[in-house]
């Protein structure tokens, strides 16, 4: 933990005291009494901070955006809807420094001219929400929230919501329909959150992350702050690792890292006394890599260069004792009933999807079957309206591509790592 | 229905009447509801009260998975069948409960007790496999754990049944 996780663990959370002894609150001040509100959303552009929630966007034109809108209100949100199957890590921000996510609410909203927040926390951690309102009620009661924050003329509230189980409510658009009271589901775009967003007002939404990164880079500076990390990526990054490493847990590393390094170095290796079959790094909606593409560093740019995107830095680790096609059916079956169904492809698409796949695995798919599966995933990709049905395809197609000959081998009635109910074994090709 | 009725009118005073706070009355409600569920009644009294179309409450109530308009036992176990539990063995887990339980996913036991059911990830990947029992998460399962879960919480039962 070298960063923005730093106080987790180490501070009470629901101590002021301990959190002003370590720093807190030096950010806002700074902000608030040295700082136009055009420097804050400079500095945060030249930190060159992106989005941590997955799609990341940077911060810094974000901000830009939603301060440029004119309105009589703005809102900020803070999307502490972690639903991405094998993410836990704002899980360990929001319970061990809830004080620090607020802070930079804070200062998002002097930057922006927002004067109401919320906190969106997903329905699953009951006991988070119950400390961030407790964190909130300290806040307001010392003066750091409500009217005239710190004597100045900031006058800035937060209230914090929750989610009850969707994973779509993370796309920022059901996230705001969620808060209004509905059903989430996604938006058309155009308009943008930030010109039309909740209640149509402008509307800036962060991820848990991204926001814990703005007090650090206004207290350091831009220039000190990109010292961590690439030239691509400055800062750090959270990933929450599973599967067969032998210490699986949240970890802040600096950009640049190698998986390899990642999964041997600080995970301590694999579990098992078998060998590394794949890593999906970003989640279940996120790219399944073979071992041979663990040399990969952990840099948007480098992804970026091969079609993968970092997500919300999940990482999977899987070893050869998975079948590919098995791992890839319960991935898509959680999208099949994720999916919210306002868009054809994507409600579609995936009951299909699972369709063919089942067949596969039951020995029953010919290679037509694997030209529909191309055909369904890319109409997804290009055609949903949200990124939950654009990414949902992203595991099958990476291994179709990937792990080709076992789709083929369940094609033919064999499964190597003898899940599926054919014969066990591996086909030989070429 | 009249108790229902005030019941529901505490809630909503305590939460809020705008019908931006639904969700959040909405779990509130279940929350308190003996058997984990939002009844029909409810559903009525709620729409009346934030003055939206029944029709509107029961679309949100039955959106949100962690919401229900079945009755459920008071004991809700939910197996997470997301990859990274997936990984660790979560199919197993299920069985153990299924086979304990002697109900499948998606069923009640006979004596209200417990209701099986799958949940996307609750973000205890580092203790997969796990399992969510109403707001309470339990990781790192096994045959043994899954026993002495079910075994421990059938006895705190039984003593509260003695004190009526």
């Amino acid at each position: 933990m070298i960063l923005v996780s730093k106080l987790c663990g180490k501070i009470s959370p629901l101590s002021l005291k301990d959190y002003k002894e370590n720093g807190g609150f030096e950010a806002l001040e700074k902000a608030l009494f040295k700082m136009k509100t055009e420097q804050i959303i400079d500095e945060v552009r030249a930190s060159n901070l992106k989005g941590r929630g997955g799609a990341a966007f940077p911060t810094g034109l974000k901000l830009q955006f939603v301060a440029s809108e004119k309105s009589d209100i703005k809102y900020i949100i803070c999307n502490a809807d972690e639903g991405e199957p094998g993410t836990f890590k704002d899980k360990i921000l929001l319970d061990g420094c809830p004080f620090q996510i607020i802070e930079g609410m804070i200062i998002s909203a002097l930057a922006v001219g927002a004067s109401y927040g919320y906190i969106y926390i997903r329905g699953e951690y009951p006991q988070t929400k119950d400390l961030l309102k407790k964190a909130v009620n300290i806040l307001k009661e010392e003066g750091f929230l409500g009217k005239n924050i710190l004597g100045t003329d900031l006058c800035f509230d937060i209230e914090v919501r929750t989610g009850a189980g969707a994973y779509v409510c993370g796309e920022e658009t059901a996230l705001i329909e969620s808060i209004e009271g509905n059903d989430g589901r996604s938006r058309f775009k155009p308009p943008y959150t930030a010109n039309k967003g909740l209640w149509g007002k402008p509307t800036l939404v962060n991820n848990v992350e991204t926001l814990i990164n703005i007090p650090y880079i206004i207290s350091l500076g831009s220039e000190e702050y990109k010292k961590f990390g690439t030239k691509s990526s400055s800062g750090t990054k959270l990933l929450s690792i599973s599967g067969c490493v032998a210490n699986k847990g949240v970890y802040e590393i600096e950009f640049g890292m190698t998986i390899r390094e990642i999964i041997n170095e600080i995970c301590g290796g694999v579990e098992t006394d078998k060998e590394i079959k794949f890593v999906q790094l970003g989640g279940s909606s996120g790219a399944v890599l073979p071992a041979e593409m663990l040399d990969i560093k952990i840099d948007f740019d480098e992804l970026n260069k091969l079609g993968i995107g970092l997500g919300s830095g999940a990482m999977f680790v899987g070893d050869e004792s998975i079948c590919i096609l098995d791992f890839v059916k319960t991935t898509m079956e959680f999208f099949k009933h994720e999916s919210c169904g306002k868009c054809t492809p994507c409600r579609e698409g995936n009951r299909h999807i699972n369709k063919i796949l089942n067949r596969i695995i039951e020995g029953k798919g010919s290679n037509r079957d694997l030209e529909l599966l191309v055909d369904i995933c890319e109409l997804m990709k290009d055609t949903s309206l949200c990124g939950l049905g654009q990414s949902a395809p992203t595991a099958l197609l990476t291994t179709m591509k990937y792990f080709e000959e076992e789709y083929k081998e369940h094609i033919e009635g064999f499964c190597r790592a003898g899940i599926c109910n054919l014969k066990k074994g591996a086909v030989v090709y070429g | 229905m009249n108790c229902l009725k005030n019941d529901i009118e505490s809630i909503i005073e305590k939460i809020g009447n705008t019908p931006d706070k639904l969700i959040e009355i909405l779990i509130e409600v279940q929350r308190q509801s003996e058997e984990n569920y939002i009844s029909k009644d409810a559903l009525k009294i709620i729409s009346k009260e934030l003055k939206i179309s029944l029709s509107k409450a029961y679309g949100v109530a039955s959106f949100y998975s962690m919401l229900s308009t079945k009755k459920r036992g008071r004991y809700v176990i939910q197996i997470c069948n997301s990859a990274p539990c997936y990984m660790n063995g979560g199919k197993q887990v299920k069985k153990y409960f299924e086979d304990i339980l002697g109900i499948t996913v998606g069923e009640m036991t006979d004596d209200g007790l417990f209701s099986l059911e799958f949940t996307g990830c609750i973000g205890t990947c580092d203790k997969a496999p796990a399992v969510k029992i109403n707001d309470k998460v339990y990781g790192n399962l096994n045959k043994e754990k899954v026993e002495a879960l079910v075994d421990s919480i059938r006895k705190e039962e039984e003593v509260c049944d003695f004190s009526f």
